[in-house]
Order: C-alpha cells, then sequence, then structure tokens
C-alpha cells in the first residue's frame, strides 16, 4: 500500500538573520527580512521524497499557512520533490496569533479532506520553537506520534520510528496512520536543483481559506510583551586556571 | 592594549561568520526606512521568482561545500575544481543558458548573470572566477558554433561538471592584444599541430580541454584564428608552471607550453578562420559576468566595514560616526548601484538579441574602477586590521585588483569605447 505524505512547510525568518524586536514590543521585526523555509520543515520534506523514491510514498503534499509569501515556501518544497503545494490563506491579525493550536486544526482538517495516511513535519519551527504543532495534530486526529525521529522505516502497516530523546535513541513502532515529526538527524536535505526549480513552477498550488475547511483561528494566547534577551556582558581574561579559580571565588560562583 | 586589540578582533570575526547578504537585509530593515526597505523586495527589472528561487539554492551549496573551506584553498594555492564543480554540474547551475540537448537548462544569459551575482557571495574571488571561465567564458563559443558531436565530446560533460574547462586565449607576448598572439594551429593531414604558448590560464593546472585560440593561417590578424578544443592530457602539453599571483590565490593559473600537439580537425569549432570573431563575441558574456560578479563582494565589504566600524571606537566614538566615513560608504554604495543598473540593461539588451559591446565595455571598466576605490576606501577604514590577513577586506584588496586586469584591461575597454564615440585619432 502506498502512502499519501502530507508535509507541513513553515516560513520563518531567515537562521542567519540577526532578530530585532519592534519597537511597540509586539513582536519581531519581519517587514524586508529574508525568509526561507524552516530547516526542520526541510528535513521533513526530504524524508517524504527518499520515501517516495523508494516507492513506498506515493504523492507528496506541501502545506504552509501563512500570507501570500507562503507560496515561495511551498514552492521551495516542490523544487525538492514534493508533488503539489495547499496554500492555507492567515493574514493580518490572524496571521500575527497564529499558533500551533490552530495550525494543527488546519493540518487535521486537511489530512481528513487529502486522505492521507502519513502527516510529515518539522520538530519545531526556529521562530517560536514551540515544539507542539506535531504533537497537537496527532491529538486532532486522534493518531499515534512519532515525535523527534532520526530514523523512520515503514513496515506493513507499522510504522519504525527511532526517536531522539533525552537519554539517547528510543525505537517505537506506531500504527499507520500517523503523525511523525522529524528531528536534526533525520537526513541531510538534497539543494534544489534548477532544472527543478523550473519544473516547481508548473506543479499545482491551490489557496484554501481557513474556513473553507471549517477551522476557526480564534486564539487563546495573547502576546503581552516581546523582549530583546539581555544583553551578554563583556568576560574578562586570565592568565592561568589560579587567576580563574581566585576570580570566581571573588564573584562567589565556588 | 593588545589583549583590547585581539579581543575587538575576535568580535569582529565573529560577526564575519554570519552570511553578510543576510546581515545586510535584517540592518538596513532597522532604519525603519520605507524607501529603503522597497530595494529588498525581489529585483522586478531582471530577475523573476525563479532567478531568486535558483539563487537561494545556490546560496546553500556556497554556505555548505565552499564557503567552509576557502581559507584552506587560499592557502593552498588551488581548490579541488573537480569536485566542486560536479557538485554545481549536478544541482545545474554550469550550463544555466545552454541548451537542454546538451545538459543545459535552456534558460536567457539573465539566469547566468542570477548565478554570477549570487556567486560573489564566495568568500575569495578565485573560485568563483574559475566557476565562471568553465560556465561562461570557456564554452559560449562551442555552444553557438560547435558541431553537435564535438558539443557532446566537451560541452556536455562541462556542464555536468565532468570535465573542467579552461579558456587559452593570452600569451606571454599578448593580452590585450588578441589579434597579436603567436600560437600556431598548423593542418597535416587529419590533425592540427599546435605549437606555442599560452600565459595567465584559469584552472590550467587542473583543466581536462582548453578552448583555445590559434593562428591556422597567415591571413589578417582577424581573420587567421580558429577556436580549438584541446585536450590537456595530449602528449606535448607541457603545463610549465602555477603562476604565484598577487591575489585570486585559491584558483590555479597556469602558463603552458605546446611543443607538436595534434589534435583531430575535427576539434574545431565552427568555422577556421572565424577564432577572433567567436572570441569578441565570448568576450561580451564574458564581460557582463565579470561585472556581475563584483556586486555582492563588493556590497559585503562596505557592509563588513559599516560593522567594524561602529564598534572600533577612535576618539571615545566608534569609526563610523566621522562623516567622511558614513558619507564616503554611502557614496561607494551609490555607485554600486548605479553599476548594477546598467549591468541589467545591458543584460536586458542582450537577451533581446542586441550587440552590447559598448554597454558591456563600459560596465567592464566601471567595475575594474569601483572595485579598486571601494577595497581601498574600505581598507583604510579598518586601518591595522585591514592590513592583515585576517579579514576579507585584504583579501578583496588584493583579488579585485584582477578586474582592471583580466578579461581585456581598462585601457581596453576605454578603446573600445572610443571606437563606439569615434574619437579614436586617425593616422594622419
Amino acid at each position: 500500500m502506498a502512502l499519501r505524505a502530507l508535509v507541513g512547510v513553515k516560513r520563518v525568518i531567515d537562521y542567519a538573520v540577526k532578530i530585532r524586536v519592534k519597537p511597540d514590543k509586539t513582536g519581531v521585526v519581519t517587514d524586508g527580512v529574508k525568509h526561507s523555509m524552516n530547516p526542520f520543515c526541510e528535513i521533513a520534506i526530504e524524508e517524504a521524497v527518499r520515501l517516495k523514491e523508494k516507492k513506498i510514498v506515493s504523492e507528496i503534499i506541501a502545506v504552509s499557512c501563512g500570507p501570500q509569501q507562503c507560496q515561495e515556501t511551498i514552492r521551495t518544497a516542490l523544487a525538492m520533490g514534493a508533488d503539489r503545494g495547499i496554500h492555507v490563506d492567515v493574514s493580518g491579525k490572524d496571521y500575527e496569533s497564529l499558533g500551533p493550536f490552530q495550525v494543527s486544526k488546519i493540518l487535521a482538517a486537511l489530512a481528513k479532506k487529502e486522505n492521507v495516511n502519513l502527516v510529515l513535519l518539522g520538530k519545531q519551527a526556529i521562530d517560536d520553537d514551540c515544539n507542539q504543532t506535531g504533537q497537537m495534530t496527532a491529538a486532532q486526529l486522534d493518531w499515534p506520534q512519532g515525535t523527534f525521529a532520526s530514523e523512520v522505516k515503514v513496515e506493513g502497516e507499522k510504522l519504525k520510528v527511532v526517536r531522539e530523546i533525552d537519554g539517547g535513541l528510543e525505537t517505537i513502532s506506531i500504527k499507520l496512520p500517523a503523525v511523525v515529526t522529524a528531528d536534526l538527524r533525520l537526513n541531510e536535505p538534497r539543494y534544489a536543483t534548477l532544472p527543478n526549480i523550473m519544473k516547481a513552477k508548473k506543479k499545482k498550488l491551490e489557496t484554501v481559506k481557513p474556513s473553507d475547511l471549517g477551522v476557526t483561528l480564534a486564539s487563546q494566547v495573547q502576546i503581552l510583551s516581546v523582549e530583546e534577551p539581555p544583553q551578554r556582558q563583556a568576560g574578562v581574561k586570565v592568565q592561568t586556571t589560579e587567576d580563574l579559580v581566585a576570580k570566581l571565588k571573588e564573584v562567589g560562583r565556588i | 592594549m593588545a589583549t583590547w586589540w585581539a579581543a575587538s578582533a575576535r568580535a569582529g570575526l565573529r560577526a564575519w561568520a554570519l552570511p553578510s547578504r543576510l546581515r545586510r537585509l535584517s540592518d538596513i530593515s532597522s532604519a525603519r526606512n520605507g524607501d529603503l526597505q522597497a530595494t529588498l523586495e525581489p529585483d522586478p527589472v531582471l530577475f523573476s521568482q525563479e532567478h531568486n528561487a535558483l539563487q537561494e539554492s545556490l546560496r546553500k551549496i556556497i554556505d555548505k561545500e565552499i564557503n567552509p573551506f576557502i581559507d584552506k584553498w587560499e592557502e593552498a594555492g588551488q581548490f579541488p575544481a573537480h569536485k566542486i564543480f560536479k557538485i554545481l554540474g549536478q544541482a545545474g547551475f554550469l550550463g544555466v543558458d545552454k541548451a537542454t540537448e546538451y545538459g543545459g537548462m535552456g534558460l536567457d544569459f539573465s539566469y547566468s548573470i542570477a548565478v554570477a551575482e549570487e556567486l560573489g557571495n564566495i568568500r575569495a574571488g578565485g573560485v568563483p572566477m574559475a566557476i565562471g571561465v568553465q560556465s561562461n567564458m570557456a564554452t559560449p563559443a562551442l555552444s553557438k558554433f560547435g558541431s553537435n558531436e564535438l558539443k557532446q565530446q566537451f560541452l556536455v560533460p562541462t556542464i555536468a561538471g565532468d570535465l573542467v574547462a579552461c579558456l587559452g586565449v593570452s600569451e606571454a607576448k599578448a593580452g590585450s592584444d588578441v589579434a597579436n598572439i603567436h600560437t600556431t594551429a598548423v593542418r597535416k593531414g587529419d590533425d592540427y599541430v599546435i605549437n606555442g604558448d599560452k600565459m595567465w590560464i584559469t584552472n590550467g593546472c587542473q583543466a581536462d580541454w582548453m578552448c583555445l585560440l590559434a593562428n591556422t593561417s597567415d591571413a589578417a590578424p582577424h581573420k587567421n584564428k580558429s577556436l580549438i578544443c584541446m585536450p590537456m592530457k595530449l602528449p606535448g602539453v607541457h603545463i610549465n608552471k602555477k603562476i604565484d599571483k598577487m591575489g585570486m590565490r585559491s584558483s590555479d593559473t597556469a602558463q603552458i607550453f605546446f611543443e607538436d600537439v595534434r589534435v583531430p580537425c575535427k576539434y574545431l569549432i565552427g568555422e577556421e578562420g572565424m577564432g577572433f570573431t567567436y572570441q569578441m563575441l565570448q568576450f561580451q558574456e564574458e564581460r557582463m559576468w565579470g561585472v556581475a560578479g563584483v556586486l555582492k563582494p563588493l556590497e559585503c565589504l562596505i557592509q563588513e566595514t559599516i560593522d567594524y566600524t561602529r564598534q572600533r571606537k577612535i576618539f571615545n566614538q566608534p569609526v563610523l560616526y566621522n562623516q567622511t566615513v558614513h558619507f564616503r560608504l554611502a557614496e561607494l554604495a551609490t555607485e554600486i548601484e548605479l553599476l548594477r543598473s546598467l549591468l541589467y540593461r545591458a543584460v536586458a539588451l542582450y537577451i533581446k538579441g542586441n550587440d552590447v559591446t559598448k554597454f558591456a565595455s563600459m560596465g567592464k571598466l566601471k567595475a575594474g574602477r569601483l572595485a579598486r576605490e571601494v577595497t581601498d576606501s574600505c581598507l583604510q577604514f579598518w586601518g591595522g586590521m585591514g592590513f592583515t590577513n585576517e579579514v576579507l577586506v585584504s583579501r578583496l584588496y588584493r583579488d579585485m585588483r584582477l578586474i582592471s586586469i583580466g578579461g581585456g584591461a581598462d585601457e581596453v575597454m576605454l578603446s573600445i569605447i572610443c571606437k563606439y564615440m569615434d574619437t579614436i585619432p586617425r593616422k594622419m
């Protein structure tokens, strides 16, 4: 049985950009800032493409929730090997308050609508570092979940997932359909090649509204204030370990 | 004092670890200036979303496969061309504007320019130059005028990154005066027998084949030359030495001698006697490619200079706060944008089929001049740090000096422009 995979690809501020807090402290500056696909989502797409190359997955649907620009992120996924894209149009105030809870409702609705049996996501996004969407999606669907995956193997109707946990690695076997979230070591994403970038232009990309999926975006979360992390103070250089110990004692650390 | 100096240098080094283009974007956004932000939108003049996607993908290769090793290659005086070209070839970056039946992408020249511009993010001039020779300097004539058989043998593997190409035009006694080359290719039976020398050959120590310009008859200098695909691993090809250069150190540059090298006549590109004309056509692309290549390094340098002078204090205030510093940097940034505009105009005309020799020459002239101005001005603001080999500014000061010399010196560009202006003195 070939699987159908839904892969979430989030548009985030590029990893190399220096993040700045807005003067009114409601969030961070995003206007005119370079965005790219969340690196963990790239890993999720790569895994789906590899499963497709092994003929285990028959179709890969890349989905992104957010404003118009998310279509660029979906195009990147299509260039990497996804078959088609769904852009869930969320903008303005709704986008500002969009969090894991609402996205998980969207993903769950799409998973049912598209009749997929594997939802592949990044373990977290590098902007808010929530690490909740995968778990919540599994809960919404009442499907098993394999989070922080560093190895995924399809074994008949089941999925063997090696998970990265604090103590080392944990191997679990879960029934399909399931939700899997990708950890850093699952794979190394490929470069989108130029021929594939051009081909991606011709792949199908549909836009839907959350309401089309019967999802309401009401948020239970209110942002009070966003602050810069405290500035790191300059350090002191010491010549010897004795000096170091003396200094540490002086400031009462040992 | 010494400790403080070293510490500030290290602080600077940390900042350089970030891709500077990205920092530039974030820095400008903090200016909260609507007009400035508008410049960050994808360039609507020449580049589409596909151009941007291409650049983003190439950037990943640069950050992962090239920049982490660049210091090592600079020191070694060579980079692993076969390895890097294979990576770029597999991703489709070496034949962007070449025909699809030969493994190219069949896109217009603006895509090559997008590649050239993005390659400017490589933190040394040598590697992008070597890539440019492979993709846009040694191959345009072959791709436009070569026979199908010749293209299968040389163009296909070059686009795929399996073969490394070099271009053999300059000689010890002829450089910008291309018409004066001495190397000969004399027909003997089904072979050309090649004798002579080539000088300043980028990729020369690693190349598998050379796009060679040689005299194939005694006719007038503009009508006696031919371009020939010459395999480098033939008896009689002597790579005399790897030239020790002031800059572009990660790129190998060779002096090569030919002693009765026999090459089948079918390796001739296009028609015999058309070599000079083909080469002049080839130069248009080479020059626009060269202009595209200076934009990012110069912008990056200005940004790094801003970052450094902002944190480097002199007389109790950041160096950047001196009007002579921030005004100068603004002036230079303006000139870079002007150069970019000229380039995009030339490219837009070129892809519509126009001869852009004049604009390409003007662009090349200005690129060389401006590269000297920017690197020199920035180096001055870096003070003692700028004079060390630990910083990008000193490397680019050395590397970019070549722009005014290679691919036709500034003076040659001026002569070409003068021809278009009809101001060359006539013989009395």
